[in-house]
């Protein structure tokens, strides 16, 4: 692994870049292309890119089976309860407008938690669905 | 605000149960918010049908954008009637499903199964609540990904293989469907079901439209396991676990046939779909051929549950003989019989997970004797098989004698022979288990086989009883189903 100097500066250079450019995909979603599932994608290829120079274990130690399990589920959570709380405010399922004071205010709030919810579940499955296989022949 | 909100509550209610029962964990947990969100569900399905019978078709626009622009939820007597169905299969399935998910995946998984089975049951309940064709696809996609994991969690490792086998089958059904709906799209530039039926009218004759026609009813036959694309049925349903074989045999083929009614009725014109392209002889054809062969070929297994599994491919052979007829008799008896049949089958299959859970095998020649040693488990199982022959007084009597008026009607003699050659096969393999069970020596066991547990019974009789209420009281499955027979043939006309 010593002998890769150019791998593992290079990558450490692209990782902070990659996840930088993932999160200007996931905001930049709600006025142009993008948004949660390609965010959620290129965030975990950073994640990918860690694994294949660095190895697991650092992986397994920030992002533990437990936390990505729980990421799963709370971004279909935010998603779903974005939902169910434009239904407690009299309008239909993620109907955005009543979410705040005038429909377009409400419509940016809507988009904004429903993507972020895309975004978190995409990446944290991603991530599993790497660190499994990876994980697989140890 | 919760009454208008029905139609997305129905599917949104399980969405959110599942990962919930993900962060739960613990498997007490995680079971008894499956089952608690299966009965809402279930009393969310009454609601709605009885709404859609009495008042008419509900809509409902997802994010209140105004169809064909956004996704519209539309709900009437036919999607209504198998919205019943599914919430009432999955209402019986989860309190069956504990002890079986104990036994057979273990304490730990639990959670994962309750899971991944409540965004089947979610995309399931999606595929039949939508009215825009892109949705159906999305929710196919969700539905069928689950199933795939579902299966995968059998005990026996061929469970694996079974659900790679069913997952490139079914992905390529569903790509099918996709490509279908894509040329659809390109030919009308709507996705709303009603909104395509108004425009596809003045254009069915153009190449674009025949072609996604073509491949959205195959791929939905691969989904509903039309023969000859039934493959990956039998060994999908043998190796599942015992509740995933019940919750799946009889939901989810089910579902693909309402689609494809949906596609051949509401979504294309009727009498030019099967008029000029001559799709009813298709269907009766294939539908005869499935009858015929998987029946002949239940028989002759040595496991039970791959017996039943067959069975389940004839008997969607008598659904898809109800559309080709395309009567009022014959569409009545073939959306009835997607009900009752699911009765039946959920009855057997849950007894087979029964015997499984105390024999740890569904063999026949194992099942000698078990008659005597799990009467009640047997018992149930009997009626079952009886509703599935077509047995007076039980609910597969019903639907298969509204098919074979359908055939009368339009006096095919050959069709009509056949139903009840179908029948006289089943007699055949029924039969088999019932001489294993009740007319064999049991085998000298060091243990003597105990009745399954209560949990596990009651859910079983009470799909039993089922069978033999809805032979007798015919008006909410037969009234529901002609009503919305009529419905469709109506569209046509």
């Amino acid at each position: 692994m010593n002998e890769q100097v150019i791998l593992r500066v290079i990558s450490k250079l692209l990782i902070p870049l990659i996840l930088l450019y993932a999160l200007y995909v996931q905001f930049h979603g709600d006025y142009g292309p993008g948004g949660g599932f390609q965010a959620g994608v290129i965030f975990a290829a950073g994640f990918i890119l860690y694994t294949l120079v660095f190895g697991l274990p650092n992986v397994n130690r920030v992002l533990p089976p437990r936390l990505l399990e729980t990421l799963i589920a709370l971004g279909v959570l935010l998603y779903a309860g974005v939902g169910v709380a434009t239904m407690l405010l009299g309008g239909n399922f993620l109907d955005y407008d009543v979410l705040a004071h005038e429909p377009k205010h409400g419509q940016h709030l809507g988009i904004l938690l429903v993507e972020a919810g895309v975004g978190i579940t995409v990446a944290a499955v991603m991530i599993v669905i790497f660190v499994t296989f990876a994980g697989s022949d140890e | 605000m919760i009454a208008a909100n029905l139609p997305a509550l129905q599917v949104v209610l399980p969405l959110i149960a599942a990962p919930l029962c993900l962060l739960l964990r613990r498997e007490w947990a995680a079971w008894t918010l499956a089952t608690a969100v299966s009965w809402m569900c279930l009393a969310i399905a009454v609601l709605l049908l009885d709404q859609a019978l009495h008042v008419g078709p509900i809509r409902y626009f997802m994010g209140g954008w105004a169809p064909p622009w956004g996704i519209e939820y539309r709900i009437d007597a036919l999607n209504g009637f198998v919205l019943l169905l599914l919430c009432a299969i999955a209402a019986v399935t989860l309190p069956y499903a504990r002890r079986s998910v104990l036994e057979e995946i273990g304490r730990e998984r639990a959670y994962l199964f309750y899971t991944v089975l409540l965004l089947c049951f979610t995309g399931l309940l999606g595929i039949t609540a939508t009215g825009d064709a892109f949705n159906l696809f999305v929710f196919l996609e969700i539905s069928s990904l689950s199933s795939y994991i579902l299966i995968s969690m059998g005990r026996d490792r061929r469970a694996l293989t079974a659900s790679y086998q069913y997952l490139i089958m079914g992905t390529i059904g569903g790509t099918f469907v996709l490509i279908g709906v894509g040329y659809l799209y390109a030919a009308t530039g709507t996705l709303n079901m009603l909104d395509l039926a108004d425009r596809l009218a003045a254009i069915s004759d153009s190449r674009t439209v025949r072609t996604g026609y073509a491949f959205i009813l195959v791929g939905l036959s691969l989904k509903l396991a039309l023969f000859p694309l039934h493959l990956w049925l039998p060994n999908a349903y043998t190796y599942a676990p015992s509740a995933v074989t019940v919750f799946l045999a009889a939901t989810s083929t089910k579902v693909a046939v309402y689609a494809m009614l949906r596609f051949a009725f509401t979504v294309f014109d009727v009498s030019h779909a099967f008029g000029d392209i001559g799709l009813s002889r298709i269907l009766l054809l294939l539908a005869a051929a499935g009858i015929v062969f998987a029946s002949i070929t239940a028989i002759v297994q040595s496991d039970v549950k791959r017996s039943f599994a067959y069975s389940s491919v004839a008997q969607v052979g008598y659904m898809i003989l109800g559309i080709g007829l395309l009567n009022l008799p014959g569409l009545t008896g073939g959306i009835a019989h997607l009900f009752n049949h699911a009765l039946a089958k959920g009855a057997i299959f849950m007894a087979l997970g029964c015997i499984a859970l105390r024999l740890r095998s569904v063999q026949l020649q194992d099942m000698a004797g078990i008659g005597w040693q799990m009467p009640w488990t047997m018992g149930a199982l009997v009626i079952g098989g009886l509703s599935l022959i077509g047995v007076p007084l039980t609910a597969g009597f019903i639907s298969k004698w509204y098919l074979l008026l359908g055939a009368l009607e339009q006096e095919q003699w050959l069709l009509a022979l056949l139903i009840l050659g179908g029948s006289l096969l089943a007699v055949i393999y029924v039969w088999r288990v019932i001489e294993a069970a009740y007319l064999q020596p049991a085998p000298a066991r060091q243990a003597p086989v105990q009745e399954a547990p209560l949990g596990m019974l009651v859910p079983t009789w009470l799909l039993a009883l089922a069978n033999l209420y809805f032979g007798v009281h015919t008006e909410v499955t037969v009234g529901v189903a002609s009503q919305a027979a009529r419905l469709l043939l109506g569209a046509a006309s």
